[in-house]
């Protein structure tokens, strides 16, 4: 059956699993496009500072879908959710809210590219794996946001390849980052799959599939470029820093929160 | 009749970032309620991230509320259907040239690439520059034949 949001209203264990859900998409997009946005200025060249800021602004939208679908849940204001929860509330994945590399954006920012474009590579084919299960989601208003997303997530994906595939192909300095760049990620990479705690509700739900079948996906979808590469896929993936769905987190979310709340939380009544 | 000057009054509001083009043109007129008490009306935002899109809500009030005998005007953005480049219209197509901006191609090939020609000369000689641009729903492209940089509207379908 399909839940329209009057469905989900009367259907207690449906709505908290359907809350669940929207919080870890919320959060993982928000975090990211944080993390995409202190990169503004300091991007490789400047076509790629027009681009990646273009894509941090569609995904900070994304994520404001997410929280009005919260909102409209009785989660409160979309406002409060993405800018005074607390470290611990948050369900977003670890490896989102690693900090771009040594440095602050004010001082000496030494940056990492490599880690930024494998990042965001695999959170982009990630995504795009969960919102095509997502386009079947029981819950109505989410099948339908994830049609919008997929659209301009289609360019995401299109854009991360391609720096994907010439940096590892380039050889040299830039192939031996990016194999380093890989090596963190793949430590984290189960923290993207995982649904946490509550993930076998989802599933009773058909809110979105197993963290199997998301995990799979990944994998058979990014095999054919591995082996066009001559990369190896490992055979396992980490979750090192904790799984993010169950509120546990790095001292970098903690910094980020304090950062990007800093002028919210000085006046949370302020109209804008 | 009240509807048709609503219609009106919204063919007045213009995208703040393309001022020759209005709202109605680009298609995200999605639905017009005339309630006894209030006008409703619903929006498709053309990208979600799009920072235009309060500038364009407090717009469509303030243009629908200087109707006389108009009391209340609520505007909601809503997702569904999703917003897609198909659903500029003719109008609109001819008055972002006029902008200098080239209007979304109907066509894609299936590797997802896709060909706009220059909106100053016509000419199909162009080449992609960025396929992001100075908003999320733009790229840059540039004319050989003229030598023109110049914008596209993204194609975006519910097909890729």
């Amino acid at each position: 059956m399909r839940y329209a949001l009057e469905d989900a209203l009367k259907n207690e264990a449906y709505r908290d699993a359907a809350l669940e859900l929207l919080f870890q998409l919320a959060d993982d997009d928000f975090i990211l496009a944080y993390r995409g946005s202190e990169w503004l200025g300091l991007a490789p060249h400047i076509e790629e500072d027009v681009a990646f800021s273009s894509i941090s602004q569609d995904t900070m939208g994304h994520a404001a879908i997410f929280y009005q679908l919260l909102s409209d849940l009785g989660a409160g204001d979309p406002d409060r959710l993405a800018h005074a929860r607390p470290a611990a509330e948050r369900k977003n994945a670890v490896l989102l809210e690693k900090v771009n590399g040594p440095g602050t954006y004010l001082t000496e920012p030494h940056y990492d590219w490599a880690f930024a474009v494998v990042r965001n590579f695999f959170y982009a084919q990630a995504k795009k794996v969960k919102i095509e299960s997502l386009k079947n989601s029981s819950y109505q208003p989410l099948g339908e946001a994830a049609v919008k997303i997929n659209m301009e997530l289609y360019y995401h994906l299109l854009h991360w390849k391609t720096w994907f595939s010439q940096l590892v192909s380039a050889g040299g300095e830039a192939r031996s980052r990016m194999e380093a760049a890989m090596e963190a990620v793949f430590e984290e990479l189960d923290g993207l799959f995982s649904l946490g705690a509550k993930g076998e509700e989802f599933a009773k739900h058909s809110l979105i599939d197993s963290e199997a079948a998301l995990k799979a996906n990944w994998v058979q979808l990014m095999s054919p470029l591995f082996e066009s590469l001559d990369l190896e896929m490992p055979k396992s993936f980490g979750m090192k820093g904790g799984n993010g769905r169950n509120g546990e987190h790095t001292a970098d979310l903690e910094t980020a929160l304090d950062t990007l709340g800093e002028v919210y939380n000085f006046d949370p009544a302020a109209s804008w | 009749m009240l509807r048709d000057k609503v219609y009106e009054a919204l063919q007045t509001v213009k995208d703040p970032e393309i001022d020759s083009v209005s709202i109605i043109e680009l298609g995200m007129v999605e639905e017009l309620q005339v309630l006894p008490d209030a006008i409703l009306i619903k929006l498709l935002p053309t990208f979600m991230g799009c920072p235009a899109l309060d500038i364009i809500k407090n717009n469509v009030v303030k243009a629908v509320s200087a109707i006389g005998g108009v009391e209340k005007v609520e505007v909601e953005f809503i997702f569904h259907p999703p917003w897609t480049s198909d659903r500029v219209s003719g109008i609109g197509r001819e008055k972002l040239k006029e902008f200098g901006i080239a209007p979304p191609p109907r066509h894609m090939a299936e590797t997802g690439e896709w060909q706009a020609d220059c909106p100053y000369c016509g000419s199909t000689y162009t080449t992609m520059e960025n396929l992001f641009g100075p908003t999320a729903c733009r790229s840059i492209l540039y004319c050989k034949s003229c030598k023109n940089p110049f914008e596209a509207m993204k194609p975006v379908s519910t097909l890729m």
